[in-house]
């Protein structure tokens, strides 16, 4: 209201700060404002990072002094900083120069003012191997078939995807036999000498079956040199920019990239098959190259299966707090305790899961049922399911309080109205009080799997790993192995960023992981936010 | 279902009969040894003013009070000459033998069909026929039926507030009780809606044994056949509504119900 169409003398007060009634609406506003901006500010730089790293870029080459010579150097940049001496502050950056076979190192420094020309070449490539990293290189030939075509030929780069190609189905054909056949061949193995240790396998018969078993086992062996043989007949020659010769044996190449001489649509594409290897691939070279799909596998699998041990509970346990305990001191100490494990450091949940369900649960169950494998731990070992159960038990708090709360928000008056009815009080929980307090509970849900999918410090302790060879879950029975150790995203950007050989090589990779794994934790809540919407729809509470 | 005990010889005088009852939330006492008969098939109103203590006896008949943690009681109730605190009573048999309308209609969060039969399903009853008919009678003996027979598997938060309460009373009588308990039913309503829930009073009663807590005196008069009126936790007098009305014994009677207090 302004002051100039004030005819009467108002009885309220119309003029100074408290105009508006409310100053500190701006405290608030700016505390709200602040954590948005942060939050916001998180998000943008984990976003912008973790997708530039997929982004193929232009290849510079540059030409530098180095004292009295001109070196040439092909990379891109990424980093760029300053450098104080005494002779005065050096712009300075840092170039990505791939080729750690050949020049020991993949990353290197420049002063800016000794770089003499920048140009882009469009004959460079950029080179994915299955080991030492990218490589930045010109061609020179393929040698194939016996064949030698020459880079400059028509059909070099059709040969050459045909090499590429052929050396994918090679490198599955591999996998599938050393994992798979051999792994299938190496358990046999090992049943039967447990078999032989327990006398329940006539020991001739084992004797001629172990010398079968082996001689599969050799076949397979000779299978497998025979591909990898054949695999590396191919080879890619090529010349780095300061002229030094190298063949790349086809067994090698993941993919082949001309980043200078691509268009726009080319490099999207590029882009899009990176972010899709990014996701579906193994890690490769202590996890700085290829894929997370077995951490992406392991944090969902671990999340689900926590949650499935932390509902049941921690809903039960909330219903006999809040409906059937008799309100007294002890309920009090109750809460107060289960309020107050919400706020122990979860390391302190990764110990006591390492020494009650690994070592004393597990152990147990290896001693009573897993006695012939002794001592080779089979529960009594970190694994997803401890880990899963450890994580429940982190979150239990989380899903008690916010199943108490939506119990104690159901009216009196529908409580009342069912019991009127002749309902017990077990069926007035179960048809009236659960449903009406259904969508309360599963915020409780969500907010606890958003909590369990993003703590790692415990899982250190029960299971994660490094690098897992295998999925929790998969094709050899009896699927389910709920005693395997598994890799998880949030351990792997903790190992990338601070356990690996080469840290500057892994910051791209720390950036993306890190934006999966909000994209997971965001999904998973999303997906349990979608089915709360549906059932508040199904049991909407009435207005009072 | 269950034939009421007595019908035979015509309605009981001493139905519910409430014995040296006394009652007490932890220190407070909140009724004070009241004795009284209600008649069987007929509509008696508890008036008196707010804390007197008419919800507390009322909410005694069904033990709703049970639930309250911290309370005891003194000298007995009985219906139709079974003591409610029988230790061989289960609690549930005796909500089952008398329902309950509430100040504050509430539904559950289900279809208007399923809030009817709340009561059978959590007897374990579920034969399709039987559910239908009571579905039907109960509707209709809660003046409901005609409005609602279309819409009967849709949400019971899509009626108005009198159509709501008056599914709570078809929901309170579903399974044939003999007492139907009212707890100021007519409190959340409009003048409409409430004179709707006096008529249908009067038709039930001829169905069971009613007993209103109002704080409404024309109500008490237009509804009830036998009032009482309590003071402080005290039963002050309990006649017929006419005699109570037009000739109170006590003077605080008179006092409340000509408006002097409340």
């Amino acid at each position: 209201m302004s002051a100039g169409i004030t005819i009467s003398p108002s009885p309220f007060s119309t003029t100074g700060r408290s105009r508006k009634g409310e100053p500190w609406v701006w405290l608030t506003a700016a505390g709200l404002a602040l954590g948005v901006v942060m939050a916001l500010g998180l998000l943008l730089l984990i976003l912008l990072k973790g997708m530039s790293s997929f982004w193929p870029r232009r290849i510079d080459l540059m030409e530098v002094k180095s004292g009295e010579t001109v070196v040439k150097i092909a990379g891109f940049v990424t980093r760029e900083s300053q450098r104080r001496d005494t002779g005065g502050v050096h712009d300075e950056i840092q170039i990505f120069r791939g080729n750690k076979d050949l020049t020991g190192e993949a990353f290197r420094f420049i002063d800016r003012a000794d770089i003499v020309a920048t140009t882009r070449p469009d004959s460079l490539l950029l080179v994915e191997r299955t080991e030492y990293g990218p490589a930045i290189v010109e061609p020179v030939a393929l040698e194939t078939a016996g064949l030698s075509i020459p880079a400059d030929a028509a059909n070099f780069e059709a040969e050459l995807d045909k090499v590429i190609a052929l050396a994918r189905t090679a490198r599955k054909e591999l996998l599938t036999i050393e994992r798979k056949r051999i792994g299938a061949v190496s358990r046999e193995l090992e049943a039967l000498a447990r078999a032989e240790r327990t006398g329940s396998v006539d020991p001739a018969v084992a004797a001629s079956r172990r010398t079968e078993l082996q001689s599969a086992f050799e076949r397979l062996q000779a299978e497998a040199a025979v591909i990898r043989e054949k695999l590396n007949e191919s080879r890619l020659l090529v010349t780095n920019v300061e002229g030094r010769e190298a063949a790349f044996p086809a067994g090698t190449l993941l993919r082949v990239f001309p980043s200078n001489r691509s268009n726009f649509g080319e490099r999207l594409s590029e882009m899009a098959h990176r972010m899709w290897s990014f996701l579906s691939d193994e890690p490769r070279e202590a996890n700085t190259e290829g894929g997370v799909f077995p951490a992406i596998f392991g944090t969902v699998v671990m999340t689900l299966v926590m949650s499935l041990f932390v509902t049941p509970f921690g809903i039960i346990a909330a219903i006999y707090l809040r409906e059937y305990a008799k309100q007294g001191l002890l309920v009090r100490i109750v809460r107060i305790s289960v309020n107050n494990l919400a706020g122990v450091p979860s390391i302190v949940f990764g110990v006591f899961g390492l020494a009650f369900f690994v070592y004393f649960v597990g152990g147990n169950i290896d001693q009573l049922f897993f006695a012939d494998k002794s001592p080779t731990p089979t529960y009594g070992t970190p694994g997803i399911l401890w880990a899963s159960l450890t994580l429940a038990l982190l979150t239990l708090p989380v899903v008690i309080v916010a199943t108490e709360e939506a119990l104690s928000a159901v009216p009196r008056g529908v409580r009342e109205a069912a019991l009127a009815c002749g309902a017990s009080k077990w069926q007035t929980i179960q048809r009236i009080v659960l449903p009406a307090s259904l969508p309360g509970i599963l915020t409780g849900i969500i907010l606890a799997m958003a909590r369990g999918a993003g703590e790692v410090a415990p899982l250190m302790l029960v299971g994660v790993v490094k690098l897992a060879p295998t999925l929790p879950i998969d094709g050899i029975a009896p699927f389910i192995h709920p005693e395997r150790k598994f890799m998880h995203l949030g351990f792997h950007i903790y190992d990338l960023g601070f356990q690996s050989p080469d840290a500057e090589a892994a910051i791209p990779i720390v950036y993306a992981t890190a934006l999966l794994l909000i994209v997971v934790v965001i999904t998973l809540n999303l997906t349990a936010i979608l089915i709360r919407n549906r059932l508040k729809k199904r049991f909407a509470v009435s207005s009072f | 279902m269950s034939a009421q005990p007595l019908s035979a010889s015509g309605p009981d005088p001493d139905f519910i009969q409430v014995d040296h009852f006394s009652f007490h939330y932890g220190a407070k006492q909140a009724i004070f040894d009241i004795n009284m008969s209600i008649p069987q098939h007929e509509v008696t109103a508890f008036i008196g003013p707010s804390g007197c203590g008419k919800s507390t006896l009322l909410r005694n008949l069904n033990r709703m009070n049970d639930l309250i943690e911290d309370v005891r009681h003194e000298g007995d109730i009985r219906i139709a000459g079974t003591s409610l605190y029988d230790p061989s009573i289960e609690v549930i048999s005796l909500r089952k033998r008398v329902g309950m309308v509430f100040q504050k209609y509430n539904p559950f969060a289900k279809s208007v069909y399923e809030n009817v039969i709340f009561s059978l399903r959590v007897a374990g009853r579920s034969k399709k026929s039987e559910l239908n008919e009571t579905v039907e009678r109960a509707l209709s003996s809660a003046a409901l039926w005609d409005e609602v027979k279309d819409r009967l598997h849709e949400s019971a938060f899509g009626l108005s507030g009198g159509q709501q309460q008056r599914l709570c009373i078809a929901r309170a009588i579903a399974n044939q009780p003999e007492i139907l308990l009212m707890d100021e039913p007519c409190a959340a309503l409009d003048p409409l809606a409430t004179l709707k829930i006096e008529e249908l009073i009067l038709n039930l009663k001829k169905q069971f044994t009613i007993v209103i807590v109002t704080h409404n005196m024309e109500q008490a008069t237009r509804c009830s056949d036998r009032t009482a009126f309590l003071y402080m936790g005290h039963l002050v007098e309990y006649g017929k509504t006419m005699q109570i009305f037009e000739n109170p014994s006590q003077a605080q009677t008179e006092a409340y119900i000509s408006g002097r207090f409340s």
